[in-house]
This record gives structure tokens, sequence and C-alpha cells, in this order.
């Protein structure tokens, strides 16, 4: 086959609808065929887990949902894996959203997480789950001064004097640590600036991989560690699953990294291909 | 307290002359955020009560109005799109969608269709609110923001040149992320010997995040943090004026 101008003027204009159906069969293939990937931990990664697997059982940590469904491949994940790692610590969780959407979120990791995985763990004793409440970083700022104020009730209208665990919070300084898992604002870096800072409180959390570059001159001094898209997401999972292999039926991000990985090489084919295209149409 | 009581009884006063006296409908909203802006930053400085007890109030008064804040966006997007609809200006069926969309949500939500009890939360098992949001919402949510991954491989094979030496170094700062951030990377280059380590390319992934990114980062976050405080101090003392409405600039 001869490849003179006119093929790589006619390949530089390719009809999209080419590039769509390539993406979506890479994209599928590898879920269609099972393929799991395996995630080598980054340093950030590394920090949120040890952070977590240092802390002694009965420390207080509150995770925020700061994310709603578009972005649930990448952050629920690793809203998942942290939950159950708290958990497995014997940890105090305490579930919020500064979105309206991340209710849901937290919903879904008490039925998909919690409740088949830990059925000893009480509502309430062991983790609450206080829903969504207007206002962002206003929000964040009021529950630096009273969280009892704000949350008169849980998610569900209970009383949230009713609860054991809430007697002794009264403000956030009362958590041990702050989690937060977002895809904009107000999410992580909010919870930093308004919360972590302030009170001297150790953030950390997981973002979306877009998000993720906004937030690494927060690293190491203003948040302990950091999951970064979907790879970060795996690379937890993977170290919950070394320390608990009962993790591993609810591994959800490193089944999605082998589509990610092909869409990816997919992606820069495109760029290589594009570009020579480009070379060769110019030259002439 | 004394200090609420008397922002209070400001507020009351000034709505009250301004109701009558026309050229103070714009002096005491100036007055107000004078006062109220002065007081916070204040209160950030000063840990002795009353300040933090006036952080904490003024906190709740920001997140009573921020609930408020549901019904204005709502108001208003009903205005816009039913306005759009009545002078049929271009897309005005899509309004229809939107209008419609909104007015099913906002009754099954409100009333809890298909709640067993009233004082359920509205996104209990069995509730019509909780379907909608499960196989409407959700769906839709994703679906739309699936469609970039489509849209950035075209993107990125019709626009992503190397040009310039700029657009090259992008170019090359971008494969090395995309690589990185997958199993692919590590493979690629796990042979490396210790001394060259630092071309291992989640290394350099990391090096480029890590460097060149964040001291991009740190100048935007800091230009960024800059304005904030000169918008805001042009705010508390009247200069910017645009926030009032009609034609003050």
């Amino acid at each position: 086959m001869k490849f003179d101008t006119t093929f790589w003027m006619k390949l530089s204009q390719i009809d999209r609808r080419w590039i769509f159906l390539v993406i979506a069969i890479t994209v599928a293939l590898p879920m269609v065929l099972g393929i799991d990937f395996t995630a080598v931990p980054a340093p950030m990664v590394e920090k949120v887990f040890q952070t977590i697997q240092r802390l002694p059982a009965g420390s207080k940590v509150l995770i925020s949902y700061d994310y709603g469904p578009s972005t649930v491949p990448e952050n629920q994940p690793m809203a998942d894996a942290l939950v159950f790692h708290l958990l497995s610590k014997d940890c105090k969780v305490y579930m919020m959203a500064v979105w309206a959407t991340g209710e849901r979120q937290s919903q879904y990791t008490i039925d998909h997480i919690v409740k088949p995985s830990f059925p000893n763990k009480e509502y309430g004793v062991d983790y609450i789950d206080l829903g969504f409440k207007a206002g962002g970083t206003g929000l964040i700022n009021m529950l630096f001064t009273s969280v009892k104020r704000m949350y008169t009730t849980d998610r569900t209208g209970n009383d949230i004097q009713s609860f054991p665990m809430m007697s002794d919070i009264e403000t956030l300084k009362n958590f041990d640590m702050i989690l937060s898992i977002s895809s904009g604002a107000p999410g992580l870096k909010e919870w930093i600036q308004f919360a972590g800072d302030r009170g001297n409180i150790p953030v950390a959390g997981g973002v979306t991989a877009v998000q993720a570059t906004e937030l690494f001159p927060y690293y190491p001094r203003q948040m302990f560690g950091l999951m970064a898209g979907l790879q970060g997401a795996a690379e937890y999972e993977s170290l919950v699953i070394h320390m608990y292999p009962k993790f591993f039926q609810h591994r959800s991000a490193l089944r999605k990294m082998a589509p990610q990985t092909v869409a990816h090489l997919a992606i820069i084919a495109f760029v290589i291909i594009g570009n020579i295209a480009y070379f060769m149409t110019r030259k002439k | 307290m004394f200090f609420l009581t008397l922002l209070l009884l400001l507020l009351l006063g000034s709505v009250g002359l301004a109701f009558f006296i026309r050229p103070l409908r714009k002096f005491f909203p100036l007055l107000l955020t004078l006062f109220t802006g002065l007081l916070l930053v204040v209160a950030l400085f000063i840990p002795a009560q009353p300040f933090p007890k006036l952080e904490e109030e003024f906190s709740m008064w920001f997140d009573v109005i921020a609930v408020f804040s549901f019904i204005l966006g709502g108001g208003n997007l009903l205005r816009v799109h039913l306005m759009k609809i009545q002078q049929k200006k271009r897309d005005w069926q899509y309004s229809i969608v939107t209008v419609t969309g909104f007015v099913i949500v906002l009754v099954i939500g409100l009333f809890k269709v298909g709640s067993k009890n009233w004082s359920d939360p509205y996104l209990a098992q069995g509730t019509a609110f909780k379907w909608m949001y499960d196989a409407v919402f959700v769906p839709l949510q994703a679906t739309i923001f699936s469609l970039l991954a489509f849209f950035v491989a075209s993107a990125a094979f019709r626009a992503f040149r190397a040009k310039t030496r700029e657009a090259t170094i992008l170019l090359v700062a971008a494969f090395i992320i995309l690589i990185g951030r997958t199993p692919v990377g590590v493979w690629l280059t796990s042979w490396l010997p210790n001394p060259l380590q630092f071309f291992h390319i989640p290394n350099l992934s990391t090096w480029i995040l890590s460097v060149p990114n964040m001291a991009g980062q740190r100048a935007i976050m800091i230009g960024i943090a800059l304005g904030i405080i000169s918008t805001s101090l042009k705010m508390i003392l009247g200069i910017e004026r645009s926030w009032l409405g009609g034609d003050e600039s």
C-alpha cells in the first residue's frame, strides 16, 4: 500500500465516528474479557493507607462524599475502600455530604460495603450517616464551630443526640481525621482550607484525575495524602486487598483500570497518527 | 449578642429608611457590607469572645441564606425557560423538557410520592424520587460524563499537533502523564537500572506533576488569592458596586 499525501490527507480528515467506534471497542473489550490489572501504590496513596493503618481503634474519622453520579467510577471505589479500611481498623466512621448528590453515594457504601462486610457493626455506634446540608464552604465553616447546630438529625431524620457515637462530637476538632472524596468545589480543597488548616486536623482524600493537579500544592504539609483518579483508587484498593484479602470481592477500580489503560493507549495512538498525518501533508 | 442585635437593628432600620428615602437604597447596603465585612475580618484574627461567637452566628446565617438560594435558583430557572418558550427563541423545545423535568421532580420530591410514611427520607426505598434518581438521573449524568472519553479522543487526534516547540513539550508531557497513569508505564521502563530510575515513566510522570505543574498551580493559586483579597476589599470599601445591580459599577 502506497502511503502518499492523499492517504495522509484522508487520514487526517477521517470521520470522527471511526474514532468513537475505536474508543468504544477499546473500552468495552477489556470489560467483556474481565481483565484485571495490578497497581503499584504511589507514595501519596501509600501515605493515606499508612496513616489510617496507624490510627488506634475508636478513632473518629469524618468522611465527606463530595461528588455525584457522573464521577462514581472514579470516586466510589475510593470511598468504599476507605470505609472498609476504617471499619476494619475499628474506627468510628462519620459520613456526610457537602454535595446534595453525595447523600446517595454514602448510602451506596452502607448498602454494598458496610452491611455485607461488617454485619456486627452497629449504626449510630460504629458508623453514622449525617447526610447532606446546604452551604458548601459555609457549612464547613459552621461545622468548625458547632457540628450539632448544623446536624440536628442524621440522614434518616433521627435525633442526633440519640446516637452514642455523637456524644463527644461538638466541633470538627473532635475528629482525628477528615477525609473528602470529591470531584469539584466544594470538596477536598475547601476541607483543607476551612477545616484542616484552621483546626490543625489531618486531612486527606481522593479526587478525580482532572482535579488532582489543583491539590498537589497542598501535599504533604496541609494534606497528608491523596488518591488521584481511578489509578489512585486502584492503588488504594490493592493496598487494602494486600492487608485485608476479604476486600478482593469489592474491588472496583482495579477492574476499571484495564479499560482506562487501553483507552489511554488508543488516545496516544491517535495523537501519533494525527501528528504523522500532519507532518506528511505539511511537507508537500 | 450586642453586635448581632446592633446588626439586626441596623438592617431593619436601613430597610425601613430606604423604603421611604430613595437615595438611601444604595447607601445602606454599602454601609452594611462595610460593617459586616470588617467585623468578619476582625473576628478571624481575634480569638476572644464575642468574636468566635459572632463568626458562628454569621456562618449559621450564611447556611440559612444558602438554603433560600435553592428557591431563588429554581425560580430563576423556571422564569428563564418559560420566557424562552413564550418567545419561541432558538431551541425553545428543549426548554419544555427542562421545565417538565423540573416540575415533575419537584412535585415528586416535595410530596414524597410513593413513600409509606411522611417522615421517611425522600430517598427511602420505594419512593418515586429514589426511582427517578436511580433510573433517570444517575444514568443520564454517567452517560454525559462518559461522552468525554469520545470527544477527548477525537479532539486529541485533530488538534494535538507538534506545531511549535511549546506544543511539542506539551505533547511529550501529555504522553508521559497518560502512560504514567496506567500499569503500562510501569511495565515499559521497569527494566531500567537504579541510576536511571528517574526516567522510569511513573517517576517522570510524578516529577512533571510535582515540579513544573506544581509551580504553575501555585502561581495560579496565589494570583487567585490576591484577586479575591483585592475584590473583597473593593466591595467592603464600596469601590466595587456592580453587585448592587442597576448601572452602578
